[in-house]
């Protein structure tokens, strides 16, 4: 029952300052670029991971959210009754979306927020990036940045605590008996 | 044989009272059955509704497969376009059936019809009928999930859902407002549903009216209530002038000439002079007070038209609103977690 950590504060921000980099360097710069965060978690992350690129490139772009309630595959299953509003302060169309969340999984919530994006326009690119990958997919997706890969049985669950959120930046791991 | 067959069908129809009702919560029926956790969670929603409402392709997959059936016993222009373009932009399938143009008319009961609809599988059933409790008694009989899009003169709860949104998004909160209803309060199901939703959030309801359209039980003595019901809390004013003082919102509702209002007063002139929402009448309410009006409207009756279409009026935003508002009720009504919350 007893929780493992398995980031700490200063391991997320690590992880961060690295996936920031990852992303100008694959994309040759920030030009065209939207961070886009999926709610709740990705949201606070995308912010952070806009303002390290400001830090390095000195360059405001764009910062999105996304609610993906409306788009999963499993309202029968119980989904969550509430529904947070999607804002992208940009029209995607022809830009580089970057989507953003805590945790990949299944996939079927990265697959429900592509569904999400690309009823909003047509970006130029997709790509995908995650805090933790625990593994587990049931979707042929992958991420394009992961903060760190942490082997995980189903009975487990990681719990992402931010601070924006939750008071604290930590990311630890659950058993569930 | 016909008598046997007959007694058999009708032992089938349960026929207990509203408040013996067990599962509410697959039903819209009215506010009274909603917490105020619910409600809050349906104006969330709602916000995030009305931003598929601004996209170039409105429609999302959240109720695609599932099948909703509008039945209306009584005319309606925005309740069943709303709820039909709500279902639709949901990517639902929505059935419109109307009482003049199904077998309603060739004398099949309301049980028989709503069996007929359920056996063709459909996931919600949105009614509404000239009769109260129409709805409840659809509920008991169905394992669809019923919405009461208004019955008789007892409830109307996307209408008061959609009223109450639409102060919110002015005011931030209904905490403390102070709403004036005015108009035929006795057989208006607006403002039954209005009521109990308005006091239920923390707003002061004043209702205001001719005696002969006024519930008796509230004009003589709260007191007589037999049970502690929202309708204690309500001020009740026959004077206008003394209601208006220092409102937040007014609400005016339609002298409705199809039920019986009309026999309650002596003329509409009269009611016009006495209790017609003009301008000189609004300028006693609060700076930024707002117009209300849940339509249609009998213009120069019980509201003038420059008030209906001046700057204060939010009669339109009802309207928009009421789309949002119904898409988030039926995806709350159709997402089984929150009876878990």
């Amino acid at each position: 029952m007893g929780e493992k950590l398995v980031l700490s504060k200063d391991d997320i921000d690590r992880a961060l300052t690295r996936i920031a980099h990852e992303i100008l360097e694959r994309n040759k710069g920030p030009k065209d670029l939207v961070l886009v965060g999926m709610r709740t978690r990705g949201a606070p992350l995308a912010e952070r991971l806009g303002a390290k690129i400001k830090q390095f490139e000195n360059l405001d772009i764009p910062i999105g959210s996304l609610d993906i309630g409306l788009y999963r595959d499993d309202i029968s299953e119980g989904i969550n009754p509430l529904v947070q509003p999607t804002h992208i302060p940009v029209d995607i169309e022809r830009m580089k979306v970057i989507l953003i969340d805590d945790v990949i999984y299944t996939g079927r919530s990265i697959r429900a927020a592509m569904d999400a994006l690309t009823d909003l326009g047509r970006p130029q690119l997709i790509q995908f990036g995650a805090l933790v990958d625990r593994g587990h997919r049931e979707l042929p997706i992958r991420a394009d940045y992961v903060g760190k890969n942490v082997p995980t049985a189903r009975n487990e669950q990681i719990n992402v605590r931010l601070l924006e959120i939750d008071g604290k930046d930590e990311v630890v791991l659950l058993r569930l008996d | 044989m016909e008598n046997i067959e007959k007694a058999t069908i009708e032992t089938k129809i349960n026929t207990n009272k509203p408040n013996m009702i067990t599962n509410t919560s697959n039903h819209l029926l009215d506010l009274d059955d909603l917490s105020t956790g619910d409600i809050e969670t349906i104006f969330s929603s709602t916000n995030a509704m009305k931003e598929i409402l601004n996209r170039d392709i409105k429609k999302v997959p959240a109720l695609r497969g599932k099948s909703i059936v509008t039945l209306f016993y009584e005319p309606s222009t925005r309740t069943r376009a709303s709820f039909e373009q709500a279902g639709k932009i949901l990517s639902a399938d929505v059935i419109n059936i109307t009482n003049k143009s199904s077998s309603v008319e060739k004398g099949e009961s309301l049980y028989n019809t709503v069996k007929t609809i359920e056996a063709m599988g459909v996931d919600i059933i949105i009614i509404r009928h000239p009769h109260s409790g129409a709805p409840y008694l659809i509920a008991r009989n169905v394992k669809a999930s019923v919405i009461n899009a208004g019955d008789g003169s007892h409830a109307h709860p996307t209408q008061a859902l959609l009223d109450m949104y639409t102060i919110i998004n002015h005011f931030g909160s209904l905490k403390g407002l102070k709403i004036v209803i005015v108009g035929d309060i006795l057989y208006s199901r607006v403002a039954r549903s209005n009521i109990i939703g308005l006091t239920k959030m923390g707003a002061e309801v004043v209702i205001c009216g001719p005696h002969t359209l006024l519930p008796t039980e509230l004009l003589n003595n709260h007191s007589l209530l037999p049970i502690i019901t929202p309708f204690n809390s309500v001020r009740v004013e026959t004077n206008i002038e003394h209601a208006m003082a220092d409102a937040d919102v007014v609400m005016a509702l339609r002298i409705q000439l199809e039920r019986q209002s009309t026999n309650h007063l002596p003329s509409l002139r009269e009611y016009s002079y006495r209790f017609q929402i003009n301008k000189e009448r609004l300028n006693l309410a609060k700076p930024n007070v707002l117009v209300m009006h849940p339509g249609p409207m009998n213009e120069g009756v019980e509201i003038s038209s420059d008030v209906a279409h001046g700057p204060k009026s939010v009669i339109e935003e009802q309207v928009s609103n009421g789309v949002a508002i119904r898409m988030a009720a039926l995806y709350w009504l159709s997402s089984p977690k929150r009876l878990e919350a």
